[in-house]
């Protein structure tokens, strides 16, 4: 189990090698020059070669990228241009408050997609499946962003029942966090609702069902038991990577009820062309997003004693050849 | 069909009858994936015209109903006049949504048919030759895949400024990828068939392999993923628009518009719900339609 673990986590840092590298090379390589951002048009021809020299501009795209991720990696992503404020304080002050979104956004979606989910598989080609069919195609197509207007407009607006914007704290957060999340988690809930339906319905089919049912087990059981919990290896997935859609997603949301979040912050910076904090931001989203793909990965073995027995039983090198054969 | 003339059908064009026209038949049975259909050749038909009526009146018809303001006339509700009412600049939010019909539809799928086109050439190359050429395409293709579809796209944006172009390319280049993934799945599993082989053993070329006997084969999947992609890209469009960095106003964009409505939400709900309604309405029916397209040219695996 460990060295499945540590197996991962190895195979990830060419992911994230690769991923900042992307990241830097979109951000770091935009058009304009970032001296004259920093100095102002009026400065001095000496001046912007000197500030060229102290930036590294001069020096080729891989040296730049090595000196600005060994910076990253000591916990230093840079000043901003315009505030002169340190990055890394910033993100991580706003990081919290995506991940409350993000984390209730989710919560959301669960608890609407995958009981959802279960009864309309339980109740195939009934009205409740064809309803919750459709109510899940609609859920899909629907942006986001409009949805959560449309609820600023329901319940802020007319009903007044809850605030439109902003972070509430201690005792206001519940309720300044409601429409965001529903927001956020209602787009998620329907992919989620569609893979529970047709994961369940995979698992219905199998031989196990009926000898369950033989044995005169209550239905209930067997669809607690034997069904769900065979059909939640593809749920888990959806979910994981909804959860990283979310995180690194979640700008529009932020945008509209005002959250004091990363996706927003670096919206902000974009408009105030800002380089050093949008290249922080989306480095740490991007970073972010990759790590919870990988807590997934490891999750897959604690959900699904297969993948776990499958490993102890071969051993690992025996292991990794196989599937590196397979993958061939 | 009667009897009669589905003979007639069998006896005339035996040669037609190739998966398209089977597919097609029982696309034609699926009812909603057809009144998707209808709508979406509607909404497709209404864009063209309004460039052929921007052509031909050089912008004028555009520039006075679509764009120019009348604030006397702001939020006015619906009416017999202005069915969807107007918005906060007093124009007309039909016409807006008509002529916005070219930014939202019309761009996605120019920019879906680009990454439609790179990432199968680099699908193909990668599929066909497979070894270290497909190794290192395919990891450079996941360590795109790896970043959030959003992130990518607002980095990009963020590179490069906003505007038309340059939101394509960012819509663009997230979807190459998957196209790619398709189509070298394809490739690598038609390959090994024997109509391949003979093509080899008559002495084709590498390239007239690929593209006139592989991707032909390969077309099924493709054409479901362009259509889910498509939806996918008008989604991306109107939420980079929404924050402020793909097409500004007063540019009738259908997310362009919505960033407008927020700040009017107090004052007006005409302004917020339309433009939504057809965004929403667009990428449904494209789902439906992808949905169609996958059950009827492959019924196994429907359910």
């Amino acid at each position: 189990m460990h060295r499945y673990v540590i197996k991962r986590i190895l195979m990830m840092i060419p992911v994230l090698i690769g991923v900042s590298f992307l990241v830097f090379l979109i951000l770091a390589v935009s058009p304009g020059d970032p001296t004259r951002m920093i100095l102002g048009q009026q400065a001095s021809e000496e001046a912007i070669v000197a500030m060229r020299e102290e930036l590294g501009l001069n020096n080729n795209l891989f040296v730049r990228y090595f000196d600005y991720m060994a910076d990253v990696l000591q916990g230093d992503f840079g000043v901003s241009w315009k505030t002169k404020l340190e990055v890394l304080p910033q993100v991580l002050g706003y990081f919290p408050n995506t991940l409350i979104l993000s984390l209730a956004g989710i919560l959301v979606a669960m608890l609407i997609g995958v009981p959802i989910g279960i009864l309309s598989a339980k109740k195939q080609y009934t009205w409740i499946d064809n309803v919750t069919t459709v109510l899940g195609l609609i859920g899909v197509a629907m942006p986001n962003f409009w949805f959560g207007l449309l609820l600023v407009m329901l319940f802020s607006v007319t009903l007044g029942w809850l605030p439109s914007s902003g972070m509430g704290e201690g005792v206001a957060l519940l309720p300044s966090l409601i429409l965001p999340a529903l927001t956020l988690g209602t787009g998620c809930a329907a992919s989620i609702m569609r893979m529970t339906r047709s994961s369940m319905l995979e698992s219905m089919r199998q031989d196990y069902i009926d000898t369950a049912r033989s044995k005169g087990l209550k239905e209930g059981y067997i669809t607690r038991v034997h069904m769900f919990k065979n059909a939640l290896i593809p749920i888990v997935t959806v979910i994981g990577l909804q959860f990283g859609m979310l995180l690194g997603g979640a700008a529009l949301t932020e945008t509209i009820f005002s959250w004091p979040g990363l996706g927003r912050f670096m919206i902000e910076s974009i408009k105030a062309k800002d380089m050093p904090m949008v290249l922080g931001s989306a480095m740490f989203l991007a970073l972010t997003y990759s790590v919870v793909n990988l807590l997934v990965d490891i999750l897959y073995a604690y959900v699904d004693p297969r993948i776990k027995a499958q490993y102890h039983s071969m051993g690992g090198k025996k292991r990794d050849r196989k599937i590196f054969a397979k993958a061939k | 069909m009667t009897e009669k003339s589905l003979q007639k059908q069998n006896s005339t064009d035996v040669k037609a009858r190739s998966l398209w026209v089977d597919a097609f038949r029982r696309f034609k049975k699926n009812k909603m994936a057809v009144v998707s259909l209808i709508f979406l050749l509607l909404l497709a038909l209404v864009g063209v015209i309004t460039l052929v009526i921007d052509v031909v009146t050089d912008n004028s018809i555009y520039d006075q109903l679509v764009i120019s303001q009348n604030l006397t006339q702001r939020f006015e509700t619906p009416s017999s006049a202005h069915p969807l009412g107007l918005d906060e600049f007093g124009r007309d939010i039909l016409l807006r949504i008509i002529w916005g019909t070219r930014y939202s539809l019309f761009m996605s799928i120019v920019a879906i048919i680009a990454a439609g086109l790179v990432g199968t050439v680099i699908g193909a190359i990668a599929g066909y030759y497979g070894g270290k050429v497909d190794n290192v395409i395919m990891r450079l293709m996941d360590i795109i895949l790896s970043l959030p579809y959003m992130l990518l796209a607002i980095a990009i944006v963020a590179a490069l400024g906003p505007g038309l172009v340059n939101v394509l390319i960012s819509i663009a280049i997230g979807y190459v990828p998957e196209f790619a993934r398709i189509v070298r799945a394809s490739v690598m599993t038609i390959r090994e068939r024997e109509f391949v082989e003979a093509a080899k053993a008559v002495g084709a070329s590498d390239k007239s392999i690929i593209f006139q006997q592989i991707l032909p084969n390969a077309m099924a999947p493709l054409i479901v993923e362009v259509t889910m992609a498509i939806a996918g890209a008008i989604l991306s469009i109107a939420g980079l628009s929404f924050l402020g960095l793909g097409i500004q106003s007063p540019t009738p964009e259908w997310g362009a518009m919505l960033t407008n409505a927020r700040g009017y939400i107090r004052d007006a709900w005409h302004i917020t719900v339309f433009p939504g309604l057809i965004i929403l309405l667009t990428i449904l029916a494209l789902n439906i339609i992808g949905d169609g397209l996958r059950d009827a040219l492959d019924p196994k695996l429907k359910d």
